[in-house]
């Protein structure tokens, strides 16, 4: 039993609860959140480093053993993305103290932040398929309100689509789980695993699987995708930041951790589905990428690319495929992250996301252009960048299953992003100054610090990757041996 | 011409005290029966929104003068500051702890902190559920 590792959920809950008492004092809202989420990085580093010595920590909620009670169980694996939720939320909170406006900040939206990453941080914790259905609700009721705050014309048309696939979507999850339960008779993740060790992978578990990952499809946007690039440009930079970085990464988390877990008996039909998936999201992503010269367009769709990138690993099942998409996917948050405020300052400054109106933004602004060249390597994969690392384990062990089209369909879609990123830079920054510094719309004052500590991050990830592998290689291990989670939950007690 | 809506008043006041009162009687029945915080709470909201129909919204605004989005959110502050009461003996979080008291009036009285976090429970409900009401039935204007 471990009480720290409930702080990651219930301090941000409080703490947003809190401020919502506090409506009007932006000051103190923007000093409690910003501290909050540095308390959670704290929080989770330690946590790191106790699961390194100690094993996976576990916590039953009032003291109801597993299966009955709820139960919170940190495995590298959830820590690791919960402390890059952290992280990446601090950077993302700092520009949106300058650039999300006073409006916003007045109508919950520092509260809502806070209750958007409790329920990030709830889903990659619980050990439970119920609570997992929860915190889904909790992130994306939370979600409701950012993507439609401020109410502009073209956030609500899009914020439409967003809740009505999502409700639809957390409809077909209620459904799944109802048909687990029956098949089951039981909803705890661990207990689900020994069950289905016990009896057999069938047709019929393997049906609802597949319900479950088309539910997570939508979710994460694994070729379910169409209605991510909409609703992913219509809500301002801060929010469209950290919806890209987190949410899909929430269904990605989902998928991994029922299919490493729980539905791991039969992969040559589940995984290499979600291979088949993967590499079909690659390449219309890639296509969408290159497709369009509106930069909101091709930063959601380098967004679609990610998820099938980070799923192709899992399709391989391997040891190195998932250590490659671990490390990925921590560097896909940041990295989403980073581009989508880079991209959100270019529109700042230029006052259109349309790359025919924006030109020669290098001499203004050097520091910007130099920081997004960075972040476009590192997309693309181009060592020693956080990007190559995770992208070399992928195909390494695509290759290594024998799945050479999802590899070479990663190589591929590679190009694809790097060209995509370079139109970005060649049209926005290359080229004639068109726009003087006394004409632009907006100043990036206080936006390049958040944006130069992601900046920094994605170097660190990939250069210093030596320090984080050693966690990643616990993390990988402890998926791929399910038995390590089983342990830990039930804690030595016998499993009814 | 006005409408005339005497009966409908006449009914609400005598029937919201029953709610009310009924609401009261399930929130303290849930701890050892059929009842609780979540269901307490509710009734109250529908004894709550009874009296925003038969009346108007500024008739209630003046008459319960709370801010119910405040209301639901100490509600869950006090769910949870009671979940975490169970941190200070090392217990995990949300173990509720109870005891026998020998009050002056009540006699011996068992007491427990699950109380307290239905009480949360309660607040957070009816905060959510009358503000719902009220958001949804006010003009734009």
């Amino acid at each position: 039993m471990n009480n720290l590792i409930i702080i990651p959920i219930i301090l941000p809950l409080l703490v947003g609860m809190i401020l919502v008492l506090f409506k009007n004092k932006i000051i103190f809202q923007r000093v409690v959140s910003l501290v909050t989420l540095v308390g959670m990085i704290v929080v989770s580093i330690y946590l790191m480093n106790t699961i390194k010595n100690d094993g996976i920590q576990t916590l039953q909620l009032g003291g109801w053993e597993a299966p009955f009670g709820i139960g919170i169980v940190a495995d590298m694996f959830a820590i690791l993305l919960v402390l890059t939720t952290a992280v990446v939320a601090t950077c993302v909170l700092l520009f949106a103290f300058r650039s999300i406006g006073e409006d916003r900040e007045r109508h919950y939206f520092y509260p809502l932040f806070l209750f958007l990453i409790a329920g990030v941080s709830g889903s990659f914790l619980t050990s439970d398929l119920f609570n997992l259905y929860v915190f889904f609700e909790v992130l994306l009721v939370a979600s409701y309100v950012l993507i439609s705050l401020g109410g502009e014309k073209r956030q609500l048309r899009e914020s439409m689509t967003y809740v009505v696939i999502n409700i639809i979507s957390s409809a077909l999850f209620l459904v799944g789980i109802a048909y687990l339960y029956t098949v089951t008779g039981t909803l705890s993740l661990a207990h689900l695993s020994s069950r289905i060790a016990e009896a057999g992978q069938d047709y019929l578990i393997t049906t609802i699987a597949i319900l479950l990952l088309l539910v997570f499809a939508i979710k994460a946007g694994l070729f379910l995708f169409y209605w991510l690039p909409g609703s992913y440009s219509a809500p301002p930079t801060a929010i469209a930041a950290i919806f890209a970085a987190l949410l899909t990464k929430v269904g990605i988390y989902a998928i991994f951790r029922l299919f490493t877990l729980i539905f791991y008996h039969q992969p040559d039909v589940t995984h290499v589905f979600i291979g088949a998936l993967a590499a079909l999201t690659m390449i219309l992503g890639g296509i969408g990428a290159i497709a369009y010269s509106d930069i909101h367009k091709i930063l959601t769709y380098n967004v679609v690319i990610g998820v099938g990138f980070i799923l192709a690993g899992l399709a391989s099942f391997t040891y190195d495929g998932i250590l490659g998409s671990i490390h990925y996917l921590m560097h896909d948050m940041v990295i989403k992250a980073l581009i989508f405020l880079i991209g959100g300052a270019i529109i700042y400054i230029t006052g259109s996301s349309h790359l025919k109106h924006m030109s020669g933004l290098i001499r203004t602004h050097p520091y910007l252009g130099w920081m997004f060249f960075i972040a476009a390597l590192s997309l693309a994969g181009i060592p020693p960048l956080s990007g190559f690392i995770g992208k070399i384990f992928i195909v390494k062990g695509t290759f290594d299953q024998s799945l050479f089209w999802i590899g070479a369909v990663g190589l591929i879609t590679s190009l694809l992003i790097l060209y995509s990123m370079m139109k970005i830079f060649m049209n926005a920054f290359w080229g004639e100054t068109i726009l003087d510094v006394n004409e632009e719309k907006g100043s990036t004052k206080g936006m390049l610090f958040p944006i130069a500590l992601l900046t920094l991050l994605t170097i660190l990830l990939g250069v210093g990757a030596e320090g984080i592998m050693g966690y990643i290689e616990i993390a990988t291990k402890a998926l791929l041996d399910s038995s390590l989670y089983i342990d830990a939950v039930f804690n030595g007690n016998p499993i009814p | 011409m006005k409408s005339n809506d005497v009966i409908l008043h006449t009914v609400t006041k005598f029937s919201a005290v029953i709610i009310l009162t009924f609401s009261i009687h399930l929130f303290i029945a849930g701890h050892h029966q059929p009842g609780g915080g979540f269901i307490g709470g509710l009734t109250t909201a529908s004894g709550i929104v009874l009296l925003l129909l038969a009346f108007d919204i500024d008739t209630i605004k003046n008459n319960i003068r709370v801010n119910f989005i405040n209301m639901a959110v100490i509600g869950v502050i006090i769910a949870v500051l009671t979940g975490m009461l169970g941190l200070i003996d090392g217990e995990a979080f949300l173990t509720q702890s109870y005891g026998d008291f020998n009050l002056p009036i009540f006699g011996d009285t068992e007491l427990a902190t699950a109380v307290l976090f239905d009480t949360g429970v309660a607040l957070a409900v009816i905060g959510t559920a009358v503000s719902i009401i009220i958001s949804i039935s006010e003009d734009a204007n």
